[in-house]
């Protein structure tokens, strides 16, 4: 065990090591091979236009090359083995995307995942944002703030054990110990095994999500709520607007820009969802997601083509939101 | 929503200040959202030092009040029987020599009957005679005939016990478990991952803010457009290629070195964002004063950027640290589920497989789990949420 921890140290220093000998390194070639200080007239600006020009690829070189192998290359072969057969050899043309269309398991977690894109990020946001709201008004907020937070660094299959646990059955009779069971049988309903029950079990399933993901829009809607200038919040109030109006006509028309980047922050989450219905059904009882749906074609079935086709399905649905973040960014660098 | 409806009455209403009353509403909708929240992980907590038969049969809520558990016992054998004052007399005790800190509330000869007869009380038998149980376990059985039948009769009561905490679970899941092993393979794949990224992410990031080349919109643009690239699609193209080298040099292809290298790539369109967002604020008039001077780009950045942007690096260094620790995905795919290698998700995911109603050693596991990003989280949460914020309000 030692050894292994080491090992992971030792890589730690080589990748290091070896990260600044190449930066260094090529950095000391450039002005080494390029250098103007023996050569006269033109010739000086020219080396220098030409160190200018090669050295901020030297920097980004590296970045690139992995960007490039891992996830640029990826797509596209993906994208071609999706016009493959199972073994990526022979070319099927649109096969799996017809496969797809009319697969009744595929459509079940294409309708499932709309259920997930709408409830998870509409809940969460609004969640969240009601919680900034309540926690800048009380003297212990930001403890409370802190508290909804933590979720955020559990992991997803850690929260799965801890939902599990809350939704966890017990037959009629016996002392239930899932909190849910408890107080519904406290009701006086009969327990449930929630897990199994269709649609329920699924709302069930976004609720860890919602769980998890309520501290992140708490968060960022919490400081573009500090942002609103405090003469407008003060203006409304001496108007005699009331808490709900200056709540629905001031903070979230202010923090509109926000609440929008919150929800497709979620929505991507959403999308590529993926451990909490693996851990918790895996997507048994109705309750399959593409990104399972994925892994199942690809890794139980060995299916290269259906899985890539799947994987460009789940990459369609996340582009417009790709397209509008490229958009906002390239509006930025541009006036930079 | 409501109940800032009431927050504040815009006439206030007779005796009570308007105040009043909206601030309990404020306070009280907050205590409850916080309690829902933190409600499930402080049961994980309790019922992960709890003790693992009372576990099994009362709600974690209760842990610190007596629980009671049906359980049966059978009487001793024929053979045992003594003769006093002229009955036939079976005589022991049903908790055994385990039962010293438990008492038995009520008992009764079917598991129906079992709330039948309090402690202390005596009840018929079926084979004959009467049978009084005391509260302590001792039993007395007497009958006017001999004992005759074979294979003591079963009584059946109701026990409760005190409450009982025990690190026991932790100690089971830690060695026989394989939770252990797998912590620290967690540690293995994750601090290579979240330092390897740095360095490289840093030096795109200074170049993609502070340098003037062609091409450079279009390269942030593109990082921009891969940071959501959903990781499914690079799963596939990965492990063939990861296959196929692995078969050229003859080893193994699911191993640390490529789950390092994937981690790394997909951590540093984000890395770069962050970090370029971050540089490009830093004050221009130092770079340029730097650059007059004479220094050159990789001493500006080495001895000037790079330190300046050290809260920026702590962010980032966070994010991965708890996206790598926190991922399945990527271990599942890139480093197999083999005992010797999985890591703390996969195998949690394997006890919710193996052991799904053993709660016991389920909480303890998912415990340790989420245990170093928790400490991780508390302690640096300044970073994080500074992190958070560059990341997604830009």
């Amino acid at each position: 065990m030692v050894q292994q921890i080491l090992g992971a140290i030792t890589a730690v220093v080589i990748a290091l090591v070896a990260c600044f000998a190449y930066f260094w390194g090529t950095n000391w070639l450039l002005d080494r091979l390029l250098s103007s200080d023996r050569v006269t007239g033109s010739d000086i600006i020219r080396r220098d236009r030409a160190r200018n020009r090669i050295r901020p690829w030297l920097f980004v070189g590296p970045a690139l090359l992995f960007v490039t192998v891992y996830l640029v290359y990826p797509v596209f072969e993906t994208l071609r083995l999706s016009f493959y057969d199972k073994y990526g050899q022979k070319f099927v043309g649109f096969d799996n995307y017809t496969w797809a269309f009319t697969d009744s398991v595929f459509w079940q977690s294409a309708l499932n995942n709309l259920g997930w894109l709408v409830i998870v990020p509409a809940l969460a946001t609004s969640l969240g944002l009601i919680i900034a709201v309540l926690a800048d008004r009380v003297w212990w907020g930001n403890i409370a703030k802190s508290l909804i937070f933590m979720p955020m660094a559990i992991s997803f299959v850690g929260a799965a054990v801890i939902w599990k646990f809350v939704y966890t059955y017990r037959g009629p009779g016996i002392e239930q110990i899932g909190v849910l069971n408890a107080i519904w049988t406290a009701l006086g309903f009969d327990p449930q095994a929630w897990i199994t029950i269709p649609y329920v079990n699924s709302f069930l399933l976004m609720i860890i999500l919602v769980w998890i993901q309520t501290g992140f829009a708490m968060v960022i809607l919490s400081a573009a709520l500090r942002g609103i200038p405090e003469e407008t919040l003060e203006a409304a109030r001496i108007d005699g607007a009331s808490e709900v109006r200056q709540f629905f006509d001031i903070m979230i028309p202010q923090v509109w820009g926000t609440i929008v980047v919150v929800w497709t922050t979620i929505t991507i989450t959403v999308l590529k969802v993926f451990d909490i219905v693996y851990a918790m059904t895996n997507g048994e009882f109705q309750t399959q997601v593409l990104a399972n749906l994925m892994y199942r074609w690809m890794f139980i079935s060995g299916d290269y083509g259906r899985g890539s086709t799947i994987a460009i399905i789940i990459m369609l649905a996340v582009t417009p939101i790709m397209v509008w973040n490229i958009r906002r960014v390239r509006a930025e660098v541009g006036t930079a | 929503m409501t109940s800032i409806a009431v927050a504040q009455p815009m006439v206030s209403r007779g005796r009570f200040p308007r105040i009043r009353i909206g601030r309990i509403f404020v306070h009280a909708s907050l205590l409850f959202f916080v309690a829902l929240w933190t409600f499930p992980t402080v049961g994980l907590l309790v019922s992960s030092i709890r003790d693992r038969d009372q576990l099994a049969v009362s709600g974690w809520w209760t842990a610190l009040t007596n629980s009671t558990r049906l359980t049966t016992a059978r009487v001793a054998e024929a053979s045992t029987q003594v003769q006093e004052n002229g009955a036939w007399v079976i005589k022991g005790n049903l908790l055994g020599p385990k039962g010293a800190s438990q008492e038995i509330e009520s008992f009764g000869i079917t598991n129906a009957d079992v709330r039948g007869t309090p402690a202390g009380g005596t009840t018929a038998m079926r084979d004959g005679g009467q049978i009084t149980v005391q509260a302590n376990g001792d039993y007395v059985w007497s009958s006017p005939t001999p004992f005759t039948y074979t294979g003591g009769p079963r009584i059946y009561y109701v026990v409760g016990s005190p409450p009982r905490f025990t690190l026991d679970n932790y100690k089971a899941v830690l060695s026989a478990e394989g939770i252990g092993q797998s912590f620290i393979n967690s540690l293995t794949v994750a601090i290579p991952s979240t330092v390897i990224p740095i360095m490289i992410a840093a030096f795109a990031a200074y170049a993609l803010a502070w340098m003037r080349f062609p091409g450079r919109t279009l390269t942030v643009v593109v990082i921009v457009g891969l940071i959501v690239v959903p990781l499914q699609m690079s799963l596939i193209p990965l492990l063939r290629l990861y296959n196929d080298i692995a078969g050229a040099f003859g080893v193994e292809a699911k191993g640390y070195v490529g789950v390092w290298l994937a981690h790394t790539a997909f951590g540093l369109p984000l890395a770069i964002y962050l970090l370029r967002n971050y540089m490009a604020g830093l004050p221009r008039e130092i770079m340029e004063s730097a650059r007059i001077d004479g220094a050159s780009h990789f001493k500006i950045f080495t001895t000037m950027v790079l330190p300046l942007s050290f809260p920026a690096l702590a962010s980032f260094a966070i994010f991965q640290f708890l996206w790598i620790w926190n991922d399945l995905l990527v271990a599942l795919v890139f480093l197999g589920a083999q005992n010797d290698k999985v890591v703390l998700t996969g195998r949690l995911v394997n006890l919710l497989g193996t052991r799904g109603d053993n709660w016991e050693l389920l909480t303890a596991a998912a415990f340790i789990s989420i245990i170093v990003p928790l400490i991780v989280f508390f302690s640096l949460q300044r970073y994080f949420v500074r992190g958070l914020l560059a990341g997604s309000v830009k």
